[in-house]
Formats: C-alpha cells, sequence, structure tokens
C-alpha cells in the first residue's frame, strides 16, 4: 500500500502537533478544556466558543528535559488570539519564569488578534509579548514553529520574530499585513494575494529561511519539526547581552540594504546567487538546505 | 433563371465577398475583428460561438458583444456553454435573442433574469451530444467562432491539447457552406500537427491574449473529507469490486476526486488492480496521477485538456491519447459517444433526489443546464456488446424474468445534508417549481430516476436494480437517506427487509470500518503532494498552490 | 446560538469515573465534543451549542442513535457546534464515545 509515510505537521490539529513533537506520553495540560476557559466576548457576540479558546497549553519533555508547550488551533477563528487564548500563553512564558523548562516551544498557526475580541484581544496579545520577553530575558529560550494554513500574521508575526529561532515548513508563512489586506490597501498590482505561488515566494517558509528570520526549515512532517527542535534544545542557550543585539541589529541592516529593492522571493534568491530560483519552490527542504549551506551565515543561524 | 439550389453557397459567396477587404489571405487584423463579424454575420444568423466547458473564444466573444446591434440583430446562438459575462451581453445588447445550450454555470443568475424579462427565447437546453447532433440536422451554424491554438498562413489551425467541441462544429458549419472563423494564440510558420485543414476553414485572427481556459476538473486534496474518504471506499468495495467495472466515467466533484485518490491505496489493498479502473473516459484529473503512476490505468480518453496537464499528458503517452507532434488529443464528441456506449459506469454527485431517484442539480433562479451529465448517467439502450458489469446490473433489473439486455450502471454518490443543512433528499424537486417560474414544457432533470441504477451516501448504498415496486424504491432511497426529513420519514421495518435482502448495505454490510476511514488514507493529501507523485511534471495553475 | 440540554438512558460506560475526552475542532461545517464523567450510571447528559438554528429535532435523532450504539451511561457529553451535519456529528461522536471504549 502506497500510503504517505509523513504526519503532516499542516494537517494536524494543535493536540496532534503537540504529540509528536515531545516525548511519548508526557505532555500534561494545562488550563484544558474540561476547564471550559470560554471567551466570553464570542458568547456576547453569540457566536460559537471552543472549550479551549483555540490554544492548548502545558508541560511536558522533550529528549527527557522538561519543555512548556503551547499550540494554536489554526481552524478556530483562524487561531486568532482572544482574551483567554492570550492569557493562556501569557500564563505559560509566566510559568516559565517559575518552573525554569529548558524551552518553551510555541506552535504558532495565527492571523493575529481577534477582531471580535477588539481591546480586549490586543491588550491579551500586548501582554503575551512582554511574557515572553521577560521569559527570555530570565534565560529561558523561546522557540517557535511555523508550519499550519494560518501561517503567523499580524501579532502573531511579531510574536514570531520575537522568539529566539524559528522551525519553518515551507507550507507555513510568516509576515505583518496578511495578503488580503495589502492588496485591498495597496492594489493588486501591488501584490495579487490570488498568486499564492507569490505569496510564498514573499512570505513563505523558504523565503523566510533565506532571509534568516527562520532558523530552520523542515519538511512538513511533525518528526521533522521535532527533530528540529530538539536541535534547538541541543545548542546553548543564545546570549542576550547588548553585543548580541548590537549584532542583530547590525545584520538586519545590512540585510534591509543588500535586498532594498526585492519585490518578490526571486529576487531574494538571485540576489543570494542561488542557481536556478523559479526552480527552488520545487525543491524538498533537504535540497533546499543544501543549496543554502555554502552561503556567508545568516543571522539566525 | 438561376438554378434555385445552390442558394447556401450563393450566400456564402456574398459573406466572403464582403469578408475579403477585411483580410490579407486568410488572416483579420484584432483591430479589423467588429468590421469582419459585422461583414461575415447576417441579421437572423444562427451563430456557434465557442463556449466550450473549458476553453472559450473569448476575443472572439467580447467583439461580438461589441457589433452594432443595427447591423447585427436577430441572431441565434447556438453553443456548448454560456461561461463568460460577454456571452449574456450579446443578448443584453439585443445582437441576439435566441439560444440553444447545453451549460451555463457561471451565468446562470443572468440568463434566469433574461428569461424573466422576456429578452430571450431558449430554444431548448441539452446535453452535449444531443447539440453536436442538431448541429447536423436542425441547429447547423450559419458561422462559427472558435478558438485554437495556432493558425498557419494557409489557415489550417492547430488545437493542441484542449480540442473540446471544435471538430463537431467545424464539421456541421463548414460542409453546410458556413463561414468559420478562428482566434488563435499565435501565427506559425508550420504547425505541429494539422487538426483542422485550411479547407474547412475562411478566416483567423491572432488575439491580443491566449484564449481563456478554465480548471474545471482539478480538484484540491486537501478539501476532501472523512465523509467523503467513507463514501469512496463504499464505492470502491460496494461497487467498483463486486460489478468488475474497468470501464467507466466520472463526473467532476470531490466525492469522485477522493475515490481517484483511494485506488493506490485502499483499493490496491483488496487487490483489485487491474480488476477494476483500466479504462476511462475522463478530463486529465490530476487526483488520477497516483493511480496512474501506481499502475491501474490502462487507457485515458477525454473530453478537453486540464490546465497544467499538458506536460504529464505528454510524457504519459501510453496512457493518455496523443499525437505524433507527442501532445494530447482531445474530443468531446467522441469522448461522450465513449461514456455513452463504451463505459460500464457513470458516477456523479448531484444536489437532489427525490423519491424516484430522480436527480437534479437544478436551483431556483438560476438556468443552468447539465453539460454532459445526462449522457453519461443515462443507460444506452442501443448497447449490444457484453461486459460483466453491464450483464450482471441487466440480470439484477430483470430478478425473476430472463434478461434480455444488460444495463449500465448509473450511480449518484451524494452526502446526504449539503452546505446550511440543505437535505439533499427531498419530497420535490425544485426542478419543477423552475418550471413554473421560467416557463419550461418539462422539470430539468438531470438523472432520471429509471436509469440510477445506485445511491451511495455516508449512510450506505441502495441499489434500486433489486427494488421490485415503486414502493420499494421509495423505501430503499429513504433508507439511505440518514435524518433529513425524508429518510426519517422511512418504515423502519420495510428499510430492515431491504436490508436483509441486501438491497441496502450499510457500511459494516460491505465490510467498511468507518474508522478507516479517514485522510490518511489518500494517496495524495495536497496538490503538493500530486506534483510529487507526477515527478514534477503535474503544473498547477496558481490558483491551487500553497508554496 | 441555540443551546439545549438532553438526557438519554445508556448502558454504563466502564470508564465513566476517568473520562475525559476531546474530540473535533470548532470551525465551520464542524464541532468539538468534550466528554466528562456525568451524574448517573445508567444516563447520558448531553449539552449541545449549536450555531444552527430549528434543528433541535435533527440533533435528538443523531444523539439517540448515537447513544444507542454505544455505553456511554454515567458520561456528559458537552457539544459546541459550528453546522456540522448529522454525518459529521454521528462520525465525532462515535470517535469521542470509542476513544473511551479503546481505553477500556
Amino acid at each position: 500500500m502506497s500510503r504517505l509515510q509523513r504526519h503532516s505537521w499542516f494537517e494536524a490539529d494543535a493536540r496532534a502537533r503537540i504529540a509528536g513533537l515531545v516525548d511519548a506520553d508526557s505532555f500534561r495540560e494545562l488550563c484544558g478544556p474540561h476547564e471550559r476557559l470560554t471567551s466570553p466576548h464570542l458568547a456576547v457576540l453569540d457566536l460559537p466558543v471552543a472549550f479551549d479558546d483555540g490554544v492548548v497549553v502545558g508541560e511536558a519533555t522533550l529528549d527527557g528535559r522538561p519543555v512548556l508547550v503551547g499550540a494554536q488551533q489554526g481552524e478556530f477563528n483562524g487561531g486568532a488570539v482572544g482574551e483567554i487564548h492570550g492569557a493562556k500563553l501569557r500564563g505559560l512564558f509566566e510559568r516559565a519564569r517559575r518552573t525554569r523548562p529548558a524551552a518553551v516551544l510555541l506552535a504558532i498557526d495565527s492571523g493575529g488578534v481577534r477582531l471580535h475580541e477588539a481591546n480586549a484581544g490586543l491588550i491579551a496579545i500586548s501582554e503575551l509579548m512582554r511574557a515572553l520577553l521577560a521569559a527570555r530575558a530570565d534565560g529561558i529560550p523561546v522557540y517557535g514553529l511555523i508550519g499550519g494554513s494560518c501561517g503567523a500574521f499580524g501579532g502573531m508575526g511579531i510574536v514570531a520574530r520575537l522568539c529566539d529561532a524559528l522551525v519553518m515548513s515551507e507550507e507555513g508563512r510568516l509576515g505583518l499585513s496578511g495578503p488580503e489586506v495589502i492588496e485591498t490597501v495597496k492594489g493588486v498590482d501591488e501584490f495579487d494575494s490570488k498568486d499564492r505561488a507569490l505569496v510564498w515566494r514573499v512570505t513563505g517558509g523558504k523565503l523566510r529561511r533565506s532571509l534568516g528570520d527562520a532558523t530552520t526549515l523542515v519538511d512538513d512532517d511533525i518528526a521533522a519539526f521535532r527533530d528540529a527542535a530538539r536541535s534547538l534544545l541541543a545548542r546553548p542557550v543564545p546570549a542576550r547581552d547588548l553585543a548580541a543585539l548590537d549584532a542583530d541589529q547590525f545584520a538586519l541592516a545590512q540585510r534591509a540594504a543588500r535586498h532594498a529593492d526585492a519585490r518578490d522571493g526571486l529576487d531574494v534568491w538571485r540576489a543570494l546567487g542561488l542557481p536556478d530560483p523559479t526552480a527552488i519552490p520545487m525543491l524538498d527542504a533537504a535540497d533546499f538546505n543544501r543549496l543554502l549551506a555554502p552561503l556567508s551565515p545568516t543571522e539566525a543561524a | 433563371m438561376g438554378a434555385p439550389w445552390n442558394q447556401r453557397a450563393a450566400r456564402r459567396a456574398r459573406r466572403l465577398e464582403r469578408l475579403a477587404p477585411l483580410t490579407r489571405g486568410r488572416q483579420i487584423a484584432a483591430a479589423d475583428i467588429i468590421a469582419a463579424l459585422e461583414a461575415a454575420i447576417e441579421p437572423g444568423d444562427r451563430v456557434c460561438l465557442e463556449g466550450n466547458n473549458q476553453k472559450q473564444a473569448d476575443f472572439l466573444a467580447g467583439s461580438l458583444a461589441d457589433c452594432s446591434p443595427e447591423r447585427l440583430h436577430d441572431l441565434h446562438m447556438v453553443q456548448s456553454v454560456l461561461a463568460l459575462p460577454a456571452h449574456i451581453d450579446v443578448f443584453e445588447r439585443g445582437i441576439a435573442n435566441r439560444l440553444d445550450f447545453s451549460f451555463s454555470g457561471p451565468q446562470a443568475n443572468r440568463l434566469a433574469r433574461l428569461v424573466e424579462e422576456r429578452r430571450i427565447a431558449i430554444g431548448a437546453i441539452h446535453t452535449y451530444l444531443e447539440l453536436f447532433g442538431r448541429y447536423f440536422v436542425d441547429l447547423t451554424p450559419d458561422v462559427c467562432l472558435i478558438a485554437a491554438q495556432a493558425a498557419d498562413a494557409d489557415g489550417n489551425l492547430y488545437l493542441g491539447p484542449n480540442t473540446e467541441d471544435t471538430p463537431a462544429i467545424v464539421e456541421a458549419t463548414a460542409f453546410r457552406h458556413g463561414i468559420v472563423i478562428a482566434q488563435v494564440n499565435e501565427k506559425l510558420d508550420r504547425l505541429p500537427r494539422v487538426d483542422i485543414p485550411a479547407d474547412w476553414t475562411d478566416a483567423f485572427v491572432v488575439a491580443p491574449r491566449p484564449n481563456y481556459i478554465e480548471p474545471l476538473f482539478t480538484r484540491d486534496p486537501a478539501q476532501i473529507t472523512e465523509i467523503q474518504v467513507l463514501m469512496a471506499m463504499m464505492a470502491i468495495k460496494g461497487i467498483y469490486a463486486e460489478y468488475g467495472v474497468q470501464r467507466l466515467n466520472h463526473g467532476i466533484g470531490f466525492d469522485t476526486a477522493a475515490i481517484e485518490l483511494l485506488l493506490p491505496t485502499y483499493a490496491e489493498s483488496l487487490g483489485l488492480r487491474g480488476k477494476i479502473c483500466s479504462h476511462w473516459a475522463l478530463n486529465p484529473h490530476p487526483t488520477l496521477i497516483p493511480a496512474i503512476e501506481a499502475g491501474f490505468v490502462e487507457s485515458v480518453h477525454s473530453f478537453g485538456s486540464e490546465v497544467g496537464m499538458e506536460n504529464y499528458v505528454a510524457a504519459r503517452s501510453d496512457v493518455f491519447f496523443t499525437g505524433h507532434d507527442g501532445s494530447m488529443r482531445s474530443n468531446r464528441a467522441f469522448c461522450q459517444t465513449a461514456g455513452l456506449y463504451a463505459c460500464d459506469m457513470f458516477i456523479g454527485s448531484t444536489l437532489q433526489i427525490d423519491l424516484a431517484g430522480n436527480s437534479s442539480t437544478a436551483t431556483l433562479g438560476r438556468i443552468a443546464g447539465f453539460g454532459g451529465a445526462p449522457n453519461m448517467g443515462s443507460d444506452a439502450r442501443g448497447r449490444r456488446h457484453a461486459s460483466p458489469a453491464w450483464l450482471r446490473a441487466g440480470r439484477e433489473r430483470a430478478g425473476d424474468a430472463i434478461a434480455t439486455r444488460g444495463q449500465k450502471l448509473v450511480v449518484q454518490t451524494v452526502e446526504t445534508f449539503r452546505e446550511h443543512m440543505a437535505p439533499a433528499f427531498v419530497e420535490r424537486l425544485d426542478a419543477w417549481q423552475l418550471m413554473e417560474d421560467m416557463g419550461m414544457e418539462l422539470p430539468p432533470i438531470m438523472i432520471h430516476g429509471d436509469d440510477v441504477t445506485h445511491i451511495v451516501t455516508e449512510e450506505g448504498i441502495a441499489n434500486l436494480l433489486l427494488c421490485r415496486s415503486a414502493a420499494e424504491r421509495e423505501q430503499a432511497i429513504r433508507g439511505v437517506a440518514g435524518y433529513t426529513p425524508v429518510g426519517r420519514a422511512r418504515d423502519a421495518r420495510m428499510v430492515e427487509n431491504l436490508r436483509d435482502r441486501g438491497v441496502i448495505r450499510r457500511p459494516e454490510d460491505i465490510g467498511i470500518d468507518k474508522r478507516d476511514a479517514t485522510r490518511d488514507l489518500l494517496a495524495a493529501r495536497s496538490i503538493k503532494d500530486l506534483v510529487r507523485a507526477s515527478g514534477g511534471l503535474y503544473d498547477p495553475p496558481r490558483r491551487f498552490r500553497n508554496w | 446560538m441555540e443551546r439545549f440540554t438532553l438526557s438519554l438512558p445508556s448502558a454504563p460506560c466502564a470508564r465513566a469515573d476517568a473520562a475525559a475526552a476531546l474530540c473535533g475542532v470548532v470551525s465551520s461545517g464542524n464541532l468539538e465534543i468534550l466528554v466528562d464523567r456525568g451524574s448517573m450510571a445508567d444516563r447520558c447528559d448531553i449539552e449541545v451549542n449549536t450555531s444552527a438554528h430549528g434543528f433541535r429535532d435533527t440533533w435528538e435523532a443523531v444523539l439517540t442513535d448515537a447513544i444507542a450504539r454505544h455505553a456511554a451511561g454515567g458520561l456528559a457529553l458537552a457539544i459546541n457546534d459550528a453546522g456540522a451535519t448529522p454525518a459529521v456529528v454521528s462520525l465525532r461522536l462515535d470517535q469521542a464515545l470509542e476513544a473511551l471504549e479503546d481505553r477500556a
């Protein structure tokens, strides 16, 4: 039977992603659905709620080491962050400062703030950002994993880049304003959101890896995400001093200058000197990473 | 006194005379197209515009709509499909006022409004093969406006992979002294192959943009649901394997896409490779790629091509019909004929089924027609050659009597509820209301109940061949209609009896564990998987990519 | 949202006191089912929150048949539904209740 051997991260829901990411049977959910912490705002609007408000948080181990894990449910309201959802993630980071795990793993699958919840959603995502930065400042590494249908946009795009490192699959996307929003505001000549291949060349995992926003590019396979997380966990805690920040800033300024005129991933790949840019979207992760390897190290490597 | 028997030839000569100043050899300049159409067409003409299911002579359509209604009016349009806004514009602008067609999905609402406003007279809705047949009897075009890939200076035409209706249209028009005008994507010194000889054409224009082709037959595996996987398993084990279906057509849809993607996995695990699905009348569905690669498929003949599949088809010339130049050859008329006479099964989805098994996709406020479905979904009484599936169906239908003929399997597969909890099973089809609203002579029924042999829902399979009365047929249908009002009104005892007799079979009766019905069973779960399965030969249109 | 509750008789579930399961996601055409310990050993308490209005009797029919297929006594089911069809509801109910049976 030629059944597919991979377990797709893209297709999996939040709990299936966590189950495949951490050590078998090690996950213990906190603030789980049985506590029914549902959104009061959606209820007021007479909209369906979810018992976990679209995010799963808890503790587990990875290679035997304690980790805290959060995974957003992209299918519920586009993974958008509401008051409860944001509070669960903020609580996860505050817990990290108390229990001091080896890392916090954040499986991001979200378009950003849940607009239904207006200010409550904005505040929630801001608090989550603060709590994440506080955990990092306290020496807890935070690693993001992006490979779902919503990608990481809006406020969650910012959250993604606040992480110490990002693992992305090619199906994953990372950005700020969503493609449809850009097209609506700036016109289709600026960005044709229906040209999906273009959208992925501008916000997708391969492009993000090429620019250094993502540290690791993996295939759409839960086991590949797991291996990438394990590798990140095995390396020393990233430096957070002023020197490290200055180095990051310098690299970003260089990058901005180098790709100032790029309008498409193809331009970036050409500028990097990669052979046959138009063929890049069809490469699997291993071939793409081999292509990238000889280049000068990007800032997140 | 002039001979009265060459009027048509004489009229043709006058049209060509008026057209001559606007052509250089056979070529019309794009800037002159409106003048050329106004010269070649006469008021009251019967005009065939190539609005096919997939490819569109869009430049000619838009130009025709821009002609002056003073010069061109009272045209009678005969065309397969009204797909483009321009196809309706010709009516709204008073250029045409009569229509015979087959399908109008994209323009169904506008067409209904034109009928309500009495600005159009519809001759009839046809199935494709029926319309082609009438091109040779009483609907012969005076002028046809077609789409081809390329022309040479002499006026020979190359149709490329997407042939569809063109040969039928051109033959009827050319040999009754009509005018054949083609829009082409390019003019070449030498064509890869000659599909329409110059002797059959009159003029061509190189269009400013390549003719539009709709990717109608591409289905993203990412959207296939667990319920559709379950129904696909039932169809494969409960019908394809049971009857040994080797020659078939799939109506396009996610239900049949799920079946195609289960062949290399589920059907393979049942040992069915080589025993089912060897020969297809089918467009090159991307979702068939894994089954082809797994060795299930011996041959595929197609109505047209499918955007992005050209290189894959060319590279699989053992399976597909391809020319000496290497590119695909398709033909709607012959493929519809194959589906009628040379296939043992049609399976497709629908929107509504009533208690007699009549099936329709007609909905209120829309005049859409059914395209090829009435043909594919009909028993072919003229058939004489036997096959195991055909004979068995005929015997089941005959029951205790001696069978004098076989029967083609016509399967309708549908979930009991559609979006917004609209039931698929109804006491009375919307088609009856539409008939009243639009002043039609008959209710627009897609497939007649007496042609339907099986109905597959998530609740099971109803075999209508084994029903001995209208009452049994009604209960067999109610028995698979789930929790719809029609289903809940079932006679529970009769349904149990039908189940005992095997007229109704539940998944467990077929030996299917519903827990196995997951998306993991699909041989490809995304468009990207299909591209990989094709070895990179399949090049999906932009709208289907997510990488 | 329409909200209603049902209490249906059912054979006692062997794992009722350890019952905890969640099936499905609240997205368009889908639903989530939360399984908890219930109050009475021979009844299954069900709470339905649905965005589709006017289908209570359909829900009752679907739930009655599903509960009859399983030993669900002593369980409480809570459902958040965003317009799933009976086919999907039946599937999720079977998944949720079979998950408990498998653990037995």
